[in-house]
């Protein structure tokens, strides 16, 4: 997972980008809107799978960085006619230093102590969205969201969701395969031998979380302006454990994994809101499927096909 | 002095010129704290013995409330019978996930298995939904405990009085339970050392799937004792999970009395809190839960973790 | 000669069980000296004392004149102290050759360091290593495949990998079969002379003590009870009843 990108890798990303593009030009208003939602997902996911995947703690409380960077975007723009620029960055660092703080003090746990602990922390910053009336509209929903005359555009939007996810997954890339990211999976790996050559274990955890934290901020920042709005239950733990599945779904073993986790498992909620309103159910049973019989996701899937067409018998391996 | 703190906050100054009504808060807060204690004993023990934080328990809450509100209002019922027929069903359908899911996953990562309690999350929340619908219903008081009862100091709701006694009963029954009886020592030896035990020869699967049984039927026990004042509703699961994790977190996860005490420390935290400064009281649930854990990060009657930093 | 570390009235007690009791100990500089003694007789914890993996209950350790008691582990191994594990400890699902650069990257202070790629970095250092424990060849291979030998032979390049000046090995033939403890000792004993370390270790392997050790002391019941040369120990009529006639048996 901190390999470099294999020839395959830069044509794929590359088409992805071009299909990005050229979406607004061949699709409709519709798919414009769910590519829009499914970037930011794909974000959100990619970032929790920094505390996940390559730091190898299980946050349940993901969603309250990415309420926090969509709530005070949201404000900033709307109750106080704050600027695009300024509101965005401003809604971005809350929720980084809520990060930091958070990360201070559940890094001196692990396990289950440490997922116990964030999903209290998320809960807090649900109850304060929740009770803050004047200033969330609580319940309600913070609704009326001002957008600048700039980005107030389907297609525009569009362009700017592209543009900030893209950069932000390149800039992940780096982060997950710089010579932090590379001593991070160590960590993961194994903390107790990382403290032994010299890897300040807790510091990388608690950085892992800060940048996870960041890049949360940024989706909600975005999603907020997307919607037009924000909910309290984007702070409440059901999402945290949807962004948890979305990143599992595609594969906490390799880079791409959420992105293409989050990408399916959108899609997915979508279709079955067509046919019937038990989209829970259908989610559970894909949990359930990837628990059972695909612990390393969809990627891991992918990757023991091609290694069986191949005649490998290799199952393990990372991007 | 008392103006003062009128201006700051009208609760708190009535709390302290009213007995009658600070004995009251009082009361609401043992009787929410023992109801809660009751479900969260369940979660504890589960965690206690397996090691999974079972998100499920608040589903198995709102499982019971509803099947409390079927036997005892659809099928007219005695209160009482409902409360056991809840209890009952909620064993039935964890001996059946016990079996046939959770033992697949018992040497997986935490993460594994704790997303495996939500997938039973989010099917039996559609479940319920496709049985009972979206409607709130609601569940009558026993007849003998519609009334209220005189403390001395001022009446009392005598349904919420028998909550207050309920829970001590159930926290003896399960200490006794574990203390005293073999089935109680053999948990506590599964709680330290899974592979030792198997070793001995003794039947590891069971104690599990006994522990689990027993954990969720407390769940169900709970969920029909907390009907008639919380009624049965879609979602109604989601907040209580996060009460009894605040619970058994602030005690200690695996430990009983640490329930038994989070319980009560947060039926007073929720209640005085609601008085002192309305529409806060969640917050302040979770403010305890931090204080706690920056303090203590194993809850205050928990064990730190082996091997941790 | 230097004393490089030097330990003063060390105990350690978990809950009225003493592990360690009242033990001091000087290594000097450049010596190979073992820690021996029964199973259960305090070398692990000796050495995670030292280590600072765990914090005695009374006394000092101090590293070239310098107080390093309950120092934590990441800050004791900068100061040029490695340690190999009898468990095997390494990093299961990376590359051989990623096991060993990231203990570079620590040396180097790179690993907090998010925006430089790490592809690039002490590649030929890396493979050297490797080449050093004989695992050039496997160096892409995931770690936690290799046969136990193997994986042995790599924790030993990861601690080089720290350009440690001692080298703290708790029981480096542990599990091996006898050929596999002979080429670990033959390598062993290549390393230490090549790079001039000074090795602390323990062993349970009397042929492998007595092959290479300038030194040894004795360890029973948490307590060092005997210490000198190799000949010394041997003929110390305590040692010859308490442990000896324990490891003949073994040998048995």
């Amino acid at each position: 997972m901190t390999a470099p990108l294999t020839a395959f890798g830069k044509v794929a990303c590359l088409v992805i980008l071009l299909a990005l593009l050229a979406l607004p030009v061949i699709g409709s208003d519709y798919l414009i809107d769910i590519g829009t939602e499914m970037l930011i997902f794909a974000l959100f996911a990619l970032s929790l799978n920094l505390i996940i995947g390559y730091s190898g703690n299980v946050s349940f409380g993901h969603a309250a960085y990415f309420a926090i960077g969509g709530y005070v975007n949201a404000i900033l723009l709307t109750t106080y006619g704050w600027p695009l620029l300024p509101a965005f960055v401003t809604g971005v660092l809350a929720a980084t230093l809520t990060a930091a703080v958070v990360a201070y003090f559940c890094t001196r746990l692990t396990d289950i102590y440490f997922a116990m602990l964030t999903l209290a922390f998320s809960m807090l910053v649900w109850a304060i969205a929740f009770k803050w009336r004047s200033v969330t509209h609580g319940d309600d929903g913070f609704v009326g969201v001002t957008v600048p005359a700039l980005l107030d555009d389907r297609m525009r939007f569009y362009y700017f969701t592209v543009i900030i996810v893209v950069a932000s997954i390149a800039v992940l890339w780096v982060i997950t395969h710089s010579a932090f990211g590379r001593s991070l999976v160590a960590v993961r790996e194994n903390l107790g031998r990382a403290g032994f050559i010299g890897i300040h274990t807790r510091r990388m955890r608690w950085q892992a979380f800060v940048v996870a934290g960041f890049f949360a901020g940024v989706a909600g920042a975005l999603f907020g302006m997307l919607i037009k709005g924000m909910y309290v239950e984007s702070a409440f733990w059901t999402q945290s454990a949807q962004v948890l599945i979305m990143t599992l779904l595609g594969g906490i073993y390799s880079f791409f994994g959420p992105i293409i986790g989050a990408a399916v498992l959108f899609m997915l909620e979508r279709l079955t809101n067509e046919y019937t309103e038990y989209w829970p159910t259908v989610l559970g049973v894909i949990l359930l499927v990837i628990l059972l019989f695909l612990p390393d996701g969809l990627v891991g899937l992918g990757k023991r096909l091609t290694a069986k067409a191949k005649g490998k018998d290799k199952t393990e391996g990372a991007t | 002095m008392i103006d003062l703190i009128r201006d700051l906050s009208p609760g708190l100054a009535t709390l302290l010129t009213n007995p009658q009504f600070a004995f009251i808060q009082l009361m609401n807060s043992i009787s929410q704290g023992m109801n809660l204690f009751i479900i969260a004993a369940g979660l504890s023990l589960i965690f206690g013995v397996l090691k999974v934080i079972n998100f499920a328990h608040g589903v198995f809450y709102m499982f019971g409330a509803y099947v409390m509100y079927s036997v005892s209002q659809e099928f007219g019922a005695p209160f009482w019978l409902g409360a056991l027929a809840a209890a009952g069903a909620l064993g039935l359908i964890a001996l059946l996930i016990e079996r046939t899911l959770f033992r697949q996953i018992y040497e997986a990562e935490h993460l594994m298995q704790l997303l495996l309690t939500f997938a039973i999350v989010l099917i039996m929340g559609d479940v319920a939904k496709i049985i009972w619908g979206t409607d709130q219903y609601s569940v009558s008081y026993p007849a003998s405990m519609s009334g209220a009862t005189d403390l001395g100091v001022t009446f009392y709701p005598t349904y919420r009085l028998m909550l207050c006694l309920i829970g001590p009963v159930i926290l003896i029954l399960l200490y006794w339970f574990a203390e005293r009886t073999r089935w109680g020592r053999m948990t506590r030896a599964a709680t330290q050392d899974r592979e030792m035990l198997a070793a001995l020869g003794v039947n590891v699967p069971v104690i599990y799937t006994s522990v689990f049984v027993i954990g969720s039927m407390l769940a169900g026990f709970g969920g029909a004792l907390a009907s008639p004042f919380s009624s049965p509703v879609p979602g109604m699961d989601a907040t209580l999970i996060v009460d009894c994790f605040v619970i058994v977190i602030v005690g200690g996860l695996g430990s009983l009395w640490g329930s038994f005490v989070g319980a009560l420390l947060y039926g007073l935290v929720f209640n005085f809190g609601s008085v002192i400064f309305p529409n806060a009281q969640d917050i302040f649930a979770f403010m305890l839960l931090l204080i706690v854990l920056l303090i203590r990060p194993w809850g205050l009657f928990g064990k730190p973790e082996a091997g941790g930093h | 000669m230097t004393v490089l570390l030097e330990i003063k009235n060390l105990w350690k007690d978990f809950g009225g069980f003493v592990a360690t009791r009242d033990v001091s100990f000087d290594l000097e500089e450049g010596e190979r000296h073992a820690i021996i003694g029964p199973n259960g007789a305090g070398k692990t914890t000796f050495f995670n004392l030292i280590t600072g993996h765990m914090a005695p209950s009374k006394g000092t350790v101090k590293f070239r004149g310098r107080d390093i008691t309950g120092m934590p582990p990441h800050k004791v191994v900068k100061l040029g102290l490695a340690r190999s594990f009898q468990r095997i400890n390494i990093f299961p699902r990376m590359t051989l050759f990623e096991n060993v650069q990231v203990a570079l990257m620590s040396r180097e202070g790179q690993s907090t360091n998010m925006f430089k790629l790490c592809f690039d970095l002490h590649v030929e250092e890396t493979y050297e290593l490797l080449e050093t424990v004989h695992l050039r060849e496997a160096a892409h291979e995931t770690a936690g495949e290799l046969a136990y030998g193997k994986q042995k032979q790599l924790e030993l390049a990861i601690a080089l990998a720290e350009k440690p000046d001692v080298l703290l090995l708790d029981e480096p033939t542990a599990g091996m079969s006898p050929s596999e403890t002979n080429e670990a000792i033959r390598l062993i004993d290549r390393i230490t002379k090549e790079r001039g370390l000074t090795l602390l270790f323990t062993e349970h392997d009397m042929g492998v003590v007595f092959g290479i050790s300038d030194r040894i002391s004795v360890l029973h019941h948490g307590e060092i009870i005997a210490r000198g040369l190799p000949d010394e120990v041997r003929n110390d009529p305590d040692v010859r009843r308490i442990y000896l006639g324990e490891a003949a048996d073994d040998a048995a």
